[in-house]
């Protein structure tokens, strides 16, 4: 069985705040990190291959230092990586990101299975994993919480939608997205570091890829963001104070009102 | 190529901006900011972070490429044969935006009941609604709506197209994107129209919800967003409104590309997800065997009890108890947050309670900046004070009056 993952680069924290002196943005944990729910992606392939045996392929677009975080997935069971990288995809939406991705998924030859995280902590859309199924023309389903059962032709999934949780079969090849974190990343072992160490993380460009230039990056874009801002919480908050006995009655109070 | 611009004149070396640039591609070099390209992604974060209007975003000017469109469509969802409130949420604010453009706003409903439920649709709003009268749509299988609805926006040529962000939406409409070569900004707060460009402006949060994005489709149509629920207003239902209701074909065959063989019965047992008051923990607590003080509060209240994600990781409490980015987002009227810090992502799945009540010994926690109620306090202490409250026969007699 041959599995490829989807990994985005993520800031560590998704925190943003203002500035208080001159209203400015500044982004908290700038060291990226792997998507949290790409992680679960990925514990989900290594659980099918441990199973079923067969390979996993991880794959990412981004810059230069993705590579470090491809690095980690092969020294925690991938067994090949590739980064697709170039300064024409920056500035790249959900549409010219999911054709990149496209076009290089469909250079790696015959796969199976394609895992995506539901969708990143960071851009919040949850649009790559059907995108990607449509351009690549295969089944998908969105927000599995595990693969149940692989045969050699269909899959069967729990997914979770809208309140119902619903067994599903889909034929392969097909792309599914992992929602919640069922399960954690398992750390890499030192056998899996040390194999790691011997596996180069491909590169390949946009020329590598044969795309059409109108389709990557901010020019293959749609949509432009015209303007970011920070929402204001801003709401007062009353100090409850006194000792404990005090401060527990005050909360009996609240909480005797909403009831 | 587009790149990031800075202006010479008006960039004063403030730095700000590489504060505000997660690929560290900004440096300050002669007094001036200076952006690598290499490591740039163009995002333009730094654009808005800039208090002198010192940064630009310039990209070469294209064709425009805008094939003729008009109307607003809305994909109406219903589940068993009932119409979800989202449904007419999309034709309230669907309406507005076809009037400020004036033009039609046309209601898609695919599904068994589709004839009996055409007419809530006119009387919401629509001008004109197409529907495809078919059992094969009520599984809820998100790939047989793709073909079908593909073809009525190829024919119909809406300017801007919007679809629920449920679930389903969620799902459904990323494939018509793709296969429209179209843009599509998720899970909407804001919809209005441009007064100047024409354009629908979107707003939607990211990051979980602590930035917020204005997102513009210029030059692709449909300009197509989904929109999250609960948050538009409905329109006041007109049984008077006149409108066209259209019976389309159903399709000749679907192609099977996913199949529903267990439907488990949806958990109406007592989730976080919908729970009016929760009780919450964190690391705060101090230890496992304190868990017994918030679950003693939570059922004297009749409350149910949430954690945050440090107590599933060191193995204290279920991951089905999580509160935040990777658990469950809450939206109960009361929150009491005993002991937690309140990490951004946890911060992201309370956003939405109504009243949040927290206690922490430390008053620099960052909880206490969403909390509308501040205890600085040994949140143990307070629980078995608050315990010996409840239980005491004065409050419950102050209960019942």
């Amino acid at each position: 069985m041959k599995i490829i993952v989807c990994i985005k680069p993520v800031p560590s924290s998704n925190e943003v705040r203002l500035d208080p002196q001159n209203g400015t943005i500044i982004r908290e944990g700038r060291e990226s990190v792997i998507n949290p729910f790409d992680e679960g992606a990925l514990e989900q392939a290594i659980k099918l291959k441990e199973t079923l045996g067969g390979e996993i392929v991880t794959v990412s677009m981004g810059i230069p230092d993705t590579a470090r975080l491809l690095k980690d997935t092969l020294a925690r069971g991938a067994d090949q990586a590739f980064l697709f990288s170039d300064r024409r995809f920056a500035g790249a939406d959900t549409l010219a990101t999911a054709y990149t991705l496209s076009l290089g998924i469909k250079r790696l030859g015959d796969f199976d299975l394609i895992i995506c995280g539901k969708m990143s902590i960071d851009g919040d859309t949850a649009q790559i994993g059907p995108e990607l199924a449509q351009m690549l023309g295969i089944a998908y389903c969105c927000n599995i919480s595990e693969v149940v059962d692989v045969g050699t032709t269909h899959i069967q999934c729990r997914r979770i939608t809208d309140g119902r949780t619903q067994l599903v079969r889909l034929p392969l090849p097909a792309l599914v997205t992992v929602g919640k974190r069922y399960d954690m990343l398992r750390f890499p072992s030192i056998s899996g570091v040390r194999q790691s160490l011997a596996i180069p993380v491909e590169n390949r460009n946009a020329l590598d890829l044969q795309t059409d230039l109108d389709r990557i990056g901010l020019n293959g874009s749609p949509t432009r963001v015209i303007r970011t801002f920070v929402p204001q919480r801003a709401h007062g908050s009353t100090e409850i104070v006194g000792d404990a006995n005090k401060q527990a009655e005050d909360i009996c109070r609240i909480v005797d009102g909403v009831r | 190529m587009a790149k990031i611009i800075i202006d010479a004149a008006n960039c004063q070396g403030c730095a700000l901006c590489i504060d505000s640039c997660a690929t560290h591609a900004i440096s300050i070099s002669n007094g001036l900011a200076q952006v690598n390209m290499d490591l740039c992604v163009l995002c333009s974060i730094c654009r808005d972070s800039c208090p002198f209007s010192a940064i630009t975003l310039s990209e070469p000017e294209t064709a425009a490429d805008c094939s003729p469109a008009e109307g607003v469509l809305v994909f109406t969802e219903q589940h068993q044969g009932k119409l979800l409130s989202v449904a007419f949420e999309l034709l309230g604010i669907g309406r507005v935006l076809a009037d400020k453009k004036q033009s039609a706003l046309i209601a898609v409903l695919f599904g068994a009941s589709s004839r009996e439920n055409a007419g809530e649709l006119v009387a919401a709003g629509a001008d004109r609604v197409l529907i495809i009268t078919d059992s094969r749509f009520d599984h809820g299988i998100e790939a047989d709506f793709t073909h079908p609805l593909y073809d009525i926006i190829e024919r119909e040529k809406p300017e801007i197209v919007l679809i629920g962000a449920t679930d389903f939406g969620r799902a459904l409409a990323p494939w018509l994107a793709a296969r429209l070569r179209t843009g599509l900004t998720a899970d909407c707060t804001g919809l209005d129209i441009d007064q100047q460009t024409g354009l629908l402006q979107q707003t939607r949060p990211a990051f979980g919800g602590n930035l917020m994005a204005q997102i513009v489709c210029p030059k692709h149509r449909p300009q197509m967003a989904t929109v999250r629920p609960k948050v538009m207003t409905e329109s006041a239902m007109d049984y008077t409104r006149q409108g066209r209701i259209i019976e389309l074909a159903p399709p000749s065959s679907i192609d099977i590309t996913m199949e529903i063989l267990q439907t488990l019965a949806v958990q109406k047992q007592a989730g976080i997800s919908d729970a009016e008051i929760i009780v919450s923990a964190g690391k705060g607590i101090g230890s496992a065997k304190n868990l017994v003080y918030v679950h003693e509060f939570a059922d004297l209240i009749g409350a149910e009890v949430g954690v945050s994600r440090p107590l599933v990781d060191m193995g204290w409490s279920e991951y089905s108890c999580q509160i935040g980015q990777t658990g469950s987002t809450v939206a109960p009227r009361l929150l009491i947050a005993c002991g937690i810090s309140g990490a951004i992502q946890h911060l992201a799945g309370i956003s939405r309670a109504e009243t949040i009540i927290a206690i922490n010994s430390d008053p620099d926690a960052p909880i206490f900046s969403i909390a509308h109620y501040k205890v600085v306090g040994d949140c143990i202490e307070i629980l078995q004070e608050l315990i010996k409250n409840y239980k005491s026969a004065g409050r419950k007699e102050w209960q019942k009056l």
